[in-house]
């Protein structure tokens, strides 16, 4: 809750940075390789320099990627800066797979995401996946799991009839071939009034995670919704439409809880109202799911870009708790920082 | 040359390099406008041609379902045009009467002090930077006015139609009242001689004489509002539907333009390419517009000079 108003600025910022995009995109590909701002200053002993420390850190880091992700990376980076005045660090939310496309072309020095990478055994003749994009782009990672998510399913505080869905329910609601219209259509009983759909475009990890586990498979889902991948975008629009029903991450209910209502979810054993320790538990099923960030091994040789991701890992729960998500198990993070610090070897 | 005095040597012999130089560099200025602009209608037909090789051209332009970024891929290209003249027909409903109305208001009856402090604010709305027109749509216009009247959702045509319609109001409003005036004296007078009534004058005779200018006008207007981008993207939503319900969320042919930019779309995959082919259909309508625009104006131009 503390931090809606600089995301609103930072949405805000998005949008203007947006429209300056769309006016220069055909052709060149813009944005600078940060790896320009280190230049030859990284001594062998700066790479251990901690926030706060004596050795003043400068340069900036690149972020880019999920935007279930965005809020917990957007509060790091913002207390990262205030300790270390001297490094700009930009997070932007294209969407987990729209942040790999820039993450593998060295565009960034970090990807945040909401799944974990594609591997190459995916790939198709006219898709190749990150995996065998980052290989052809040089750029090696390491996965580094720091938070939980319950994806959410949320409908404006009018809807007076959901009060549960099975997740076939979903099914019948998102899948490609579905044919409803109207809430009747989903369960008898309910209004005959259509509903309105509001969710990720295909650049979104959320899309992909939700798609497989609703639908069956990852993508496939009808494509007649409104699509953003600005999760603010879809808050505005449910609180706004008495029949709107959409999906994004667990933070951003959290953030909004007196403009939509949150909808138990039922895989079978019940209905399940995504929290704290329903996530945790491992009974708010089949929708919560782990949150990755992917720094770039050629990246973590530049001092700032190490202290930040260390501060990162150092101080992930505090904010994960400040911005609505759920702690990653001491196991995983532990995981996660013992692969840090064999990165950075 | 040297030889003789400075005044005479520009009689005998003008400076032919320098004049010709600056000829060149005129040209080369006027030309630039023309240059650039086929420089984009070849881009344009060139990555147009490519999209249609893994399209079919008819399915593009009688499809009705445009989904381009979720399988399975749909190229029908009707639902962003139609959500694309929904607005624009939305935003001329609302400015062709007022801009005709305060055309007619600034060019027969404001007093010369009036008309110079009106005019120049009302420009000033066509200076909004649009994103602002956006935010004041999504956050004013459709939650407080246009839900509780007519029920309307988050992200509408309805909203962004009158939004463009308040934006393209100058544009009517000040080539309308130029033609007004530029109506011969005479022609006026004439009327008034006869005995007719003020608003008589305005509605038969300076009006219609000024038709054409009038006309143009608001064919600009139309231009405009076609092409309008931020406008739309915020308040009309994303979802291309073939829908003439006002109230319903759409997609214009901009937005969707916007929406591709935005994701990082590979430079080869069908997407992109469609990205170009939208914005042809786009560039054909405007350009087509503009021409119409011309032809009239240079009709009405040989009518009184």
């Amino acid at each position: 809750m503390t931090i809606t108003t600089p995301k609103r600025l930072a949405t805000l910022a998005f949008v203007a940075a947006l429209v300056a995009g769309a006016c220069s995109s055909s052709g060149s590909s813009a944005a600078p390789t940060s790896a320009a701002t280190t230049g030859a200053s990284s001594a062998p002993g700066g790479a251990t320099a901690v926030p706060g420390s004596a050795a003043a850190l400068t340069g900036s880091v690149n972020i880019d990627g999920s935007s279930t992700v965005y809020p917990i990376t957007e509060a790091v980076a913002e207390e990262f800066q205030k300790a270390n005045p001297g490094v700009k660090v930009t997070a932007a939310f294209a969407g987990t797979g729209g942040g790999f496309k820039k993450f593998c072309a060295g565009e960034t020095d970090m990807n945040d995401a909401s799944r974990p990478i594609k591997p190459s055994s995916s790939d198709t003749a006219d898709a190749k996946s990150e995996e065998t994009l980052c290989k052809a782009g040089g750029i090696d990672w390491v996965q580094l799991g720091i938070a939980t998510d319950g994806l959410s399913v949320l409908v404006n505080p009018q809807n007076t009839w959901v009060d549960c869905l099975t997740t076939a329910e979903l099914k019948k609601m998102w899948d490609a071939a579905s044919t409803a219209k109207t809430w009747a259509d989903i369960r008898a009983g309910w209004p005959a009034d259509p509903f309105k759909l509001f969710g990720p475009g295909a650049d979104s990890g959320t899309f992909d995670y939700f798609t497989e586990v609703i639908n069956g498979k990852a993508k496939q889902s009808r494509s007649d919704y409104t699509q953003s991948e600005d999760d603010n975008a879809l808050v505005t629009g449910i609180a706004g439409d008495k029949n709107a029903l959409g999906y994004f991450g667990f933070a951003y209910y959290e953030e909004n809880k007196d403009k939509i209502k949150i909808v138990p979810i039922d895989s079978g054993g019940g209905c399940i109202t995504p929290s704290k320790e329903t996530i945790t538990g491992g009974t708010y099923k089949p929708l919560s799911r782990p949150l990755f960030i992917y720094p770039s091994v050629k990246a973590l040789k530049r001092p700032e870009f190490a202290a930040f991701v260390r501060y990162y890992l150092d101080n992930v729960n505090t904010y994960v708790d400040e911005v609505g998500y759920i702690e990653a198990t001491a196991d995983v993070l532990q995981k996660s920082k013992d692969a840090l610090a064999n990165a950075l070897k | 040359m040297t030889t003789l005095p400075a005044t005479s040597r520009s009689l005998v012999r003008p400076p032919h390099r320098r004049e010709q130089a600056i000829e060149a560099l005129l040209f080369l200025a006027a030309s630039l406008g023309v240059v650039t602009t086929i420089g984009i209608v070849l881009v344009l037909a060139f990555q147009t041609i490519e999209f249609f090789r893994l399209v079919g051209i008819v399915e593009f332009l009688t499809g009705t379902v445009w989904s381009a970024s979720i399988e399975p891929f749909r190229w029908g290209v009707l639902p962003l045009v139609l959500g694309t003249l929904l607005v624009a027909i939305i935003a001329l409903v609302v400015a062709i009467p007022l801009g005709l109305l305060a055309a007619i208001y600034l060019a027969e009856y404001a007093s010369p002090r009036t008309r110079t402090a009106i005019k120049p604010i009302l420009e000033t709305i066509a200076g909004i930077p649009t994103i602002v027109l956006g935010f004041f749509a999504i956050n004013f216009l459709t939650p407080v006015i246009l839900k509780p009247l007519f029920g309307v959702g988050t992200f509408n045509a309805l909203s962004a139609g009158l939004m463009v319609g308040l934006l393209v109001t100058p544009v009517i409003a000040s080539l309308s009242e130029d033609a007004m005036r530029a109506v011969p004296r005479g022609l006026r007078e004439g009327a008034f001689a006869m005995g007719a009534t003020k608003f008589e004058v305005v509605r038969k005779v300076v009006v219609p004489s000024a038709l054409s200018g009038i006309m143009a006008s608001i064919i600009l207007a139309m231009s405009r509002a076609i092409g309008e981008t931020m406008i739309v993207v915020i308040a009309g939503g994303t979802n291309p539907q073939l829908s003439v319900d006002p109230r319903e969320s759409i997609q214009t042919m901009t937005a969707f333009i916007v929406q591709i930019s935005l994701g990082d779309t590979p430079q080869t995959s069908v997407q992109f390419k469609s990205l170009f082919a939208v914005a042809a259909v786009l560039f054909t309508m405007t350009f087509v517009l503009n021409i119409i625009s011309n032809r009239i104006v240079a009709r009405y131009r040989n009518q009184y000079e």
